[in-house]
């Protein structure tokens, strides 16, 4: 009973040309990008090269962070400029699990150094990959469940919750870059070389990482999809336009903040764990400040509160950044500068805004 | 004059933060960083000379007779004629005496002494000190320093010094003896106290006489040589105390005297007290100056935060200009009026506010103005400017930090008690934190433009209603903020990096003592600031810099649970929406 | 201009004695709330000061079940924070309120209050902008306010007939799926209004509803209100003196943060100490 309502809620997150655009989307992404890689040969123009595959699955796990910061900033309106220190923690936690399976019975250097014989119990169980798994959710969730406990309660918002959201990553960074946190200080974890018995260096491996993105995509897509259509998404966009009305409507702003807050978090702790194998390295780096700020333009620029939106400007974003760092690497940062500026006075609602601004002028 | 011209074009550029990078401009650039580097290296050597080289007039005829004695090969000759300098106390032989220490010392064949200056290498007669151009190095012998020489050499350089009319060079001479006491010198050390009068040199002077009394036979001596250390209370005599407190295998005390040995317990006991003081003021002072650094950089964030309600997040970079305006400053001082290239940074300060008050207030009309009621897209476009400003920054002044040579009275370290000094340019920044606050607070309370700033951000209607030319003060506002941010960077220039990532460091920090101030009043920035400073460096002996800086972090955090709104809270019924 | 006065036709119609819209009539359901000593609100003695300005001075104020009760007062009386005080958004510095017997509303956090059945219209329209009128309604729903049941809600029949009920009521039936945004300023009231009905409130608070209203339109709000009294307690605040004297039965006059005067309206208006501070003001 229960699960047959599960499934027609779920039949009713889109319409039926949406699910169509959707399978397509799905398709090419779970079917056609491998056979263009693995079976069409290396000369012929449709060949897919490696290095693209592991780029695109990278651009997949950043589009995660987008949509789980729309989440909570689209939908909810609290802008997360912090979101650096989820992703780093999904990330570290990965980082640990291939640590720990690459280098087997050898400490690495930087454990060896802190005096450490074994290792440590802060790195107890990371050999396991279910338990890994679970950290991956967890200390994330966790984290992300102290500071908004403490941040929602006392009703700190706007610009101040942005402000000790980046103090959040700010401290987290430099708390990773100490040697003596044993997390490799600021080289971070690298060499890896493993995977559930996956040479990590192997052509399959790549392509499995690839999927698995895909696949971890398409899922948070349709678990945003779900709650912002959901009753609970149009409490949170209540939230978002009136927190007071909300509040003496009857709901409890804070269960929802806290809710959605999590959600957000662990989201992006999953993509930060896709994203380390494929880059092959966590350092504190991915808590720069100006990283989480990063990810906020990503989401301003497809358009805040479309989920499409927020995978397309993540998508758009990290292809110019990757073209430009190479091409004209003194321009990158007047190119992005450019774009928070442009964004924000001319697009507050982003690309996909520009098209439903459309739509509305001819309804 | 065409070097003048392109410095010119090159600060024209900088000061706009043109991005376009002419190679022109950047040579200029470099040519006036090195000039400026090396008036800063001048200063020092200068400073230097000037201790070496007491006078070059000519000496008096006993003076001149001690020297010539000098002028042989012969060691034991050499020996004695320094035993007779030493004798005499004669403080005009000391450049003669550095210059042989230093192998700057030469005689001619005639036995004329020859100094070399330090400075540039010149000979110059020691005795008239008139230069001879005519000399070169192959014409001159060298007195034998070999090292029974140099041994008897270091005392009478130290004796002769304390009694120096340089105040400098005696408190140099005095710390030279009370590091390494010869007895052979109390003589001289007694009579030096009785003249001294500089505080500081009268303790080393004490000191130095204090140890070498500690071993004398006589109980009166030794025990008014432990109530000096009490009394001067200087760390490093604290284990010669403690030696006399010692027993041996039997339980019987080395140091006979009953008398002696409680005024030894009651000098280490007043030491410790001394070093207990001196290590809570010294975390205390030096937590004040890194409060007042914080606030220096907050300051300008809270203006524009505080009145505005706009987060700017190019504040960071507003430092970075106000910080590059004092380099180009600096660089200007150095080709175009280098005899006051020492006064380069009070000529910044203003320069600095209306620079960075410039690009703020460019930053206003341009972008910020269109989004006064969208917060948080203002905190991005923001951003967007300071990843643009950055990136100037990085194409006109190059990737690489640029030097800022503090000014001689900025440099060097100020005693602020016993055992304890700061540098003058951490003290300065305090002091510099203060002109900053009274500036702000004279701006906000004592002019029309502070009044009309406060009237709009109390109600925006209404003074606009009474005439005052609401978005007109907006920008006057910012550009105020920003000003302030620029003064914060000629701060910064003095104390850390100048380079175009030096904002970026100070961003998250600005913004911490900010929230946790609030913004209702000037004091809440001030007291946040100071107290983020004294805390962090009270905590930072137990847990480390790093974590000491995470704990604060927490803390506030924890804060703003109590009071949500920092410390100066607007509150009322207009601060809960 | 059209729509707003068919909408308006259709209120009126509502308002009809022949026609009983169930929504309007049934008890709020509210098991916890014991007004068994025909009182709904108990305030006693509240106290709030605002950095030494005293917005409240030891006011002491009863309304009982179903009474239709007008707060009058100048500028700075402190009726805004009076109904700051009973939904919990501010909390008293001293005194005691209770809502009925049992529910000590000082305990409460505001959504608890809200859930107990005190529904709050504020002084300028809020309604969610983003969401339709449909939606605005539906989320002031008397449901369940859980989190997770709320990921898998569905309206069932009955809600659906309440919401439609509500819809025609307010006049808003046609632009059900258009945003709250798009409404006007009356209609905007309107829809509040109807999601404090839907929330079925046992006590109403209404700051200033029929400001920036036309004649017809503030008539219509006064018959509303007046049709409420009785299975609901209702607390106006307003300004405008002919739409109290149109609506009120009981009126209490607040000064300086306590209650001046208390009575039916022509008892107050001659009371001279009323005349003096409030009244006499406005001549």
């Amino acid at each position: 009973m229960h699960s047959s309502s599960t499934i027609s809620h779920l039949g009713r997150l889109h319409s039926g040309t949406a699910w169509v655009i959707l399978a397509i989307l799905a398709f090419l992404a779970l079917v056609v990008v491998p056979v263009l890689y693995w079976f069409v040969p290396p000369d012929s123009p449709f060949h897919m090269p490696g290095w693209m595959v592991t780029l695109a699955g990278r651009f997949l796990a950043l589009a995660m962070v987008a949509l789980a910061l729309d989440l909570i900033w689209g939908y909810t309106g609290i802008l997360s400029l912090g979101h650096g220190v989820f992703f780093a923690m999904g990330g570290y936690v990965m980082g640990a699990h291939l640590t720990r399976v690459s280098y087997e019975d050898r400490l690495p250097n930087f454990l060896q150094w802190l005096d450490y014989s074994d290792w440590p119990w802060y790195w107890a169980g990371f050999d396991s990959f279910l338990f890994t798994l679970l950290m991956i959710a967890l200390v994330p969730g966790v984290l992300a469940f102290v500071f908004g406990v403490l941040a929602f309660r006392s009703r700190v918002r706007g610009v101040y919750f942005a402000i000790i959201t980046q103090a959040l990553t700010f401290g987290g960074m430099h708390l990773f870059f100490r040697t003596e946190t044993g997390f490799g200080g600021d080289t971070g974890l690298t060499n890896f070389t493993y995977l559930l018995g996956l040479d990590l260096g192997t052509p399959q491996a790549r392509l499995v990482l690839f999927w698995v993105s895909a696949l971890a995509l398409i899922l948070a897509y349709l678990l945003c999809r779900w709650i912002v259509t959901s009753k609970l998404g149009r409490v949170l966009t209540a939230v978002r336009d009136a927190e007071n009305r909300v509040r003496f409507t009857g709901y409890d702003p804070l269960r929802y903040k806290l809710f959605v807050w999590v959600v957000s978090a662990v989201l992006c702790g999953v993509a930060g764990a896709l994203y380390v194998p494929q880059t092959g390295v966590i350092n504190p780096s991915e808590m720069v400040p100006s990283a989480s700020i990063e990810m906020a333009i990503w989401v301003a620029l497809g358009g805040r509160g479309t989920l499409v939106g927020a995978i397309l400007g993540a998508g758009v974003v990290n292809v110019v950044k990757t073209w430009a760092t190479s091409a004209h690497p003194d321009l990158w940062l007047f190119i992005l500068g450019g774009i928070f500026i442009f964004v924000t006075l001319l697009m507050p609602r982003g690309v996909i805004g520009l098209f439903s601004r459309r739509k509305e002028g001819k309804a | 004059m065409r070097l003048t011209a392109r410095v010119a074009t090159g600060l024209l550029c900088a000061l706009l933060l043109t991005p376009l990078l002419s190679p022109g401009a950047s040579a200029a650039m470099e040519d006036a960083q090195e000039q400026a580097e090396q008036l800063g290296e001048e200063q020092e050597e200068q400073l230097e000379a000037e201790l070496a080289e007491v006078t070059d007039e000519e000496l008096a005829e006993d003076t001149a007779e001690l020297l010539r004695a000098m002028a042989t090969q012969d060691i034991r000759a050499l020996q004695a004629a320094i035993e007779d300098i030493a004798a005499s106390q004669d403080a005009d032989t000391l450049p003669a005496l550095l210059a042989l220490r230093d192998r700057r010392l030469f005689f001619t064949d005639d036995e004329t002494l020859i100094i070399e200056d330090a400075r540039d290498g010149t000979f110059r007669e020691a005795i008239t000190g008139e230069p001879r151009e005519d000399l070169d190095a192959g014409d001159l012998n060298e007195p034998r320093a070999t090292n029974p020489i140099r041994r008897i050499l270091r005392p009478t350089i130290g004796a002769l010094q304390i009694f120096a009319d340089d105040p400098a060079a005696r408190l140099a001479a005095a710390e030279e003896l009370a590091e390494r006491p010869r007895p052979e010198m109390r003589d001289a050390i007694v009579a030096a106290l009785d003249e001294e009068t500089a505080a500081e040199t009268e303790r080393l002077l004490n000191i130095a006489l204090a140890q070498l009394d500690l071993d004398s036979e006589d109980d009166a001596r030794r025990l008014e040589a432990v109530e000096i250390v009490a009394e001067v209370r200087a760390s490093r005599l604290r284990s010669d105390l403690q030696a006399l407190l010692e027993v041996d295998d039997d339980g019987n005390h080395l140091e006979s005297s009953e008398e002696v040995r409680e005024a030894a317990a009651a000098g280490i006991r007043a030491i410790e007290d001394r070093e207990r003081t001196a290590r809570f003021v010294s975390d205390l002072v030096f937590g004040l100056s890194m409060g007042s650094v914080l606030l220096l950089a907050a300051m300008g964030l809270a203006i524009i935060f505080g009145l505005m309600g706009v987060i700017n997040m190019a504040h960071g970079e507003l430092l970075m200009v106000g910080a590059y305006t004092t380099f180009m400053t600096q660089a200007l001082f150095a080709l175009l009026i280098p005899q006051y290239f020492h006064y380069y940074l009070i000529a910044a300060v203003p320069l600095a506010f209306l620079g960075a008050g410039a690009v703020g207030i460019a930053m206003e009309r341009g972008v910020i103005r269109f989004l006064y009621t969208r917060p948080l897209e203002t905190l991005l476009a923001t951003w967007g400017i300071s990843l643009i400003l950055m990136q100037s920054a990085r194409m006109i002044f190059g990737a690489q930090n640029v030097s800022v040579a503090s000014p001689p009275w900025f440099s060097g370290s100020v005693q602020i008690m016993q055992g304890v000094s700061l540098s003058t340019s951490r003290v300065g920044v305090i002091v510099f934190a203060i002109f900053v606050v009274g500036l702000v607070w004279v701006l906000m309370n004592r002019t029309r433009l502070g009044l009309e700033v406060r009237a709009v951000m109390q109600n925006r209607d209404m003074a606009a209603c009474l005439g005052v030319p609401a978005r007109r003060v907006d920008m006057w506002t910012f550009g105020m903020g920003a000003g302030v941010a620029g003064l914060g960077g000629v701060a910064l220039s003095q104390i850390v990096n100048v380079g175009p990532e030096m904002g970026q460091n100070y961003i998250v920090e600005s913004f911490m003592v900010v929230v946790l101030g609030g913004v209702g009043s000037l004091f809440g920035p001030v007291l946040s600031a100071l107290g983020i400073g004294v805390t962090t460096k009270f905590l930072e002996p137990a847990v480390g810099a790093v974590l000491g800086t995470i704990i604060v972090f927490a803390a506030i955090i924890l804060f703003i649970q109590w009071r949500p709104q920092g410390i100066f809270a607007l509150k009322g019924r207009s601060a809960d929406d | 201009m059209n729509g707003v006065s068919q909408g308006l036709e259709r209120f009126r119609e509502t308002m009809r004695r022949d026609r009983v819209f169930d929504l309007v009539n049934n008890p709020a359901e509210n098991p916890a709330l014991d007004v068994s000593h025909g009182m709904a609100l108990y305030l006693e003695g509240i106290t709030k000061s605002f950095d030494g300005f005293r917005a409240l001075d030891d006011l002491t104020l009863y309304i009982g079940d179903g009474e239709l009760r007008c707060i009058i007062g100048p500028n700075g009386a402190g009726k805004t924070t009076l109904m700051d005080v009973i939904t919990g958004k501010t909390r008293p510095d001293a005194g005691t309120a209770w809502f009925g017997n049992r529910i000590n509303l000082l305990r409460l956090k505001e959504h608890e209050i809200a859930g107990k059945g005190i529904g709050r219209k504020f002084q300028k329209p809020t309604v969610f902008e983003n969401h339709s009128v449909h939606e605005n309604l539906e989320l002031a729903l008397h449901a369940d306010r859980g989190l997770l049941t709320s990921l898998t809600w569905k309206l069932n029949g009955e809600q659906r007939d309440q919401l439609d009920e509500t819809l025609e009521l307010i006049g808003l039936k046609e632009r059900r799926d258009a945003p709250a945004g798009s409404l006007s300023h009356g209609q905007k009231q309107w829809l509040e209004i109807g999601s404090l009905l839907m929330q079925k409130p046992r006590l109403l608070l209404v700051d200033e509803p029929v400001a920036g209203m036309s004649g017809q339109e503030t008539e219509a709000t006064a018959e509303l209100l007046t049709s409420l009294a009785g299975r609901h307690s209702v607390v106006v605040v307003e300004h405008d003196m002919d739409f109290v004297r149109s609506i009120a039965r009981q009126v209490t006059v607040l000064h300086q943060g306590s209650v001046l005067a208390e009575g039916r309206m022509d008892e107050v208006q001659a009371d001279p100490r009323v005349r003096e501070v409030y009244l006499g003001e406005e001549n």
